[in-house]
């Protein structure tokens, strides 16, 4: 293999200055370095031995896929060794065998046995040359003069039109893919459908989540959380069965509540929420009214509530108000009474939406 | 019938053995020991409700020592003038809360901040028991829980499987916000953390719970049941055993620490892999020597 011819990458139409020895003659051209061959290239015996071991890691690469599949098919699923699990230890370790013996097996033979040459290649500027920007130019105004869309406006302006309108369409069968808030809250297809509002009633009684028991005042001791849901979840459904399916969904989802108890004197009423607590149990919506993340990481000697998406904090002695972080708008708070049996109850749906805010809200 | 006869006439042959005398000697031993033993534990018990007095006075020694800066002479709690808190009041908090909280080093506190970190315990469990015993002579509250409160052991093993998956849904829904999904514990406000759970013994979870140590809400038997309790901690208990199906568990931190491995230490591996094979390819003097 010999070496390319090297040449020099200036060009000599610049002007030069004559007081100066021409410049190729300043230093002279080193040229390239001598070649030096890999071992494989000029002893037979490495390139054999290279050849071989090319071979073997594609060999071991056949090998660990073979493995792959018995193991697939001998080890039990619940085996265990030192604690992980047999067989996806196994899947990994085999395929990682498998495509590290081809890799390597392919780097290695690009190494030691592919063709070794030097190639030289000059940079040359990225752009084209003047003469063929000028055509192109050329020929794209003279297109533009003969289509005459400048000299003919009603062609244009109908074109812009139909063009436009075309748009239309996907609005309009877009805006179609679901009902609107309007369309829900006009006609709602679950209890508590529609952004504005929840599952939660007047005198709806406020259960433990998961298991779905009432909750009496005196269950709760200062300092207390529960994490607790609409009663409906648990007898809304048909025939006072749970609920089920996206009517479940949409309720839990925003019918889900922290129940606390606080320390009386603690506690700042909000103004016109004042009967809104039973003895220091306060009640606010679990979801964040940043991006909806339920939030329960709750401090008790602080009364803060802390959502773990982006740290909004939320003083529930003080109406859920924001102490820190991104959220814009206090826990809508639900105003809670005792029923004729002691249980605690809702006196009304949230007086505001919950959740994030909205376009529409304002 | 026979059997009897033939068993009662061996015996009879026996009595005069050389051995006899010293097993009726034993056998008569045994008796009286066992018939003393069960009269003096009877009296050891009235024993024990005497000295119960004599706990709550060496508790309240050790208290004096120990917690008094703190949470008062007579465990009032401490308030400097300006209504921060040193140590709020010990009354009603009960037994439990002195168990959970001396009993895993948290009592008494090294220097006040964000968070009160378990430690070695500074108390033997008879000190432990003493000041419980002191505290919880202040006010009614919580008693340290026993072994049947929060153990498993007496239920069959389907009713177990059921009590695991229950306290699974319990744990998700109430616990992991703070305690991560695995209990592996998280980060908090202003420094604090919840702390990891997989170390933590099935009583002190049980009072942890029940108390509501520090930071953390009551989780009082109003608001979750005993049963529900002891369903969590079975839950907690299960996870330890649980192997790791999925590879090693990194903690159960989630997708943060399992990406920095992937990213930092699979890919990187990859990386130092290639540079090492760019610069070790092997080059010779010699010529080749055309054939």
């Amino acid at each position: 293999m010999s070496t390319p011819p090297v040449t020099d990458g200036h060009s000599h139409d610049e002007p030069v200055d004559e007081n100066l020895p021409a410049r190729d003659d300043l230093y002279a051209n080193p040229g390239l370095e001598e070649h030096h061959w890999r071992p494989t290239d000029v002893d037979p015996k490495a390139e054999k031995r290279a050849e071989r071991q090319v071979a073997a890691l594609f060999t071991l690469s056949a090998l660990c896929t073979v493995l792959l599949l018995v193991a697939y098919f001998t080890i039990d699923a619940d085996d265990t060794i030192g604690g992980l699990g047999a067989q996806n230890l196994a899947f990994g370790l085999c395929l990682a065998g498998a495509l590290l013996g081809i890799g390597i097996g392919i780097i290695q033979w690009a190494r030691k046995l592919m063709a070794d040459v030097e190639i030289v290649e000059y940079r040359h500027p990225a752009a084209s040359s003047e003469e063929d920007r000028a055509v192109t130019i050329q020929a794209l105004s003279d297109g533009l003069e003969e289509s005459g869309i400048g000299r003919r406006p009603l062609v244009r302006n109908s074109l812009l039109g139909a063009v436009g309108l075309l748009g239309l369409p996907a609005v309009v069968f877009l805006r179609d893919l679901g009902p609107t808030n309007a369309q829900v809250v006009a006609n709602p297809p679950f209890p508590g459908s529609g952004l504005e509002h929840t599952v939660w009633t007047k005198g709806m009684r406020v259960v433990r989540d998961v298991v779905g028991s009432p909750i009496r005042p005196s269950d709760l001791e200062i300092g207390d959380l529960v994490n607790a849901e609409p009663e409906a979840l648990f007898n809304g459904g048909e025939d006072g069965e749970p609920m089920e399916g996206v009517a479940l969904q949409v309720a839990k989802s925003k019918g889900a509540v922290v129940v606390v108890r606080i320390e009386p004197d603690e506690i700042t009423p909000g103004k016109g929420r004042e009967n809104w607590s039973v003895d220091g149990i306060l009640c606010y919506s679990k979801i964040c009214t940043h991006v909806g993340c339920p939030i329960s990481l709750y401090e008790r000697t602080t009364h803060h509530l802390l959502c773990p998406c982006h740290q909004s904090t939320f003083d529930l002695a003080d109406s859920a108000r924001v102490v820190f972080g991104p959220a814009a708008r206090p826990l809508p708070q639900l105003a809670l009474a005792v029923d004729d049996e002691g249980y605690l109850v809702a006196q009304a749906d949230f007086d505001e939406p919950v959740g994030p805010s909205y376009w529409e809200r304002g | 019938m026979r059997l009897l006869n033939r068993s009662a006439g061996r015996l009879s042959r026996h009595r005069r053995g050389p051995l006899a005398g010293l097993l009726v000697i034993i056998a008569g031993l045994l008796l009286t020991g066992g018939l003393f033993t069960a009269i003096v534990n009877t009296t050891a018990q009235a024993d024990e409700t005497a000295s119960s007095a004599d706990q709550v006075a060496q508790g309240r020694d050790l208290f004096l020592v120990s917690c008094a800066f703190c949470h008062g002479q007579n465990g009032e709690g401490i308030r400097t003038e300006d209504g921060n808190q040193i140590g709020p009041s010990l009354v009603g908090v009960g037994a439990a809360a002195v168990d959970f909280q001396v009993g895993t080093g948290r009592m008494p506190m090294a220097q006040p901040g964000a968070q009160v970190p378990s430690k070695p315990e500074l108390f033997d469990d008879e000190e432990t028991a003493a000041l419980a015993a002191y505290v919880a002579s202040l006010g009614p509250g919580p008693a340290i829980p026993t072994e049947e409160d929060y153990s498993i052991e007496g239920l069959s093993d389907e009713e177990r499987e059921a009590a695991i998956s229950r306290g699974g849904q319990i744990f998700l829904t109430n616990c992991t916000a703070c305690h991560n999904f695995e209990g592996s514990g998280g980060a908090m406000p202003h420094g604090g953390y919840a702390p990891n759970l997989h170390e933590t013994s099935a009583r002190h979870i049980y009072e942890a719970m029940l108390t509501g140590p520090q930071n953390m809400p009551n989780f009082a038997n109003g608001n979750l049941s005993p049963d529900e309790k002891r369903d969590v901690i079975a839950y907690l208990y299960s996870l330890r055993e649980m192997p790791n199906y999925g590879g090693f568990g990194l903690g159960g931190l989630g997708p943060v620490p399992e990406g920095m491995a992937a990213w930092l230490l699979g890919i990187g591996l990859l990386v130092g892999f290639a540079i090492w094979i760019a610069a070790h390819t092997t080059r010779t003097n010699k010529k080749k020597v055309d054939a």
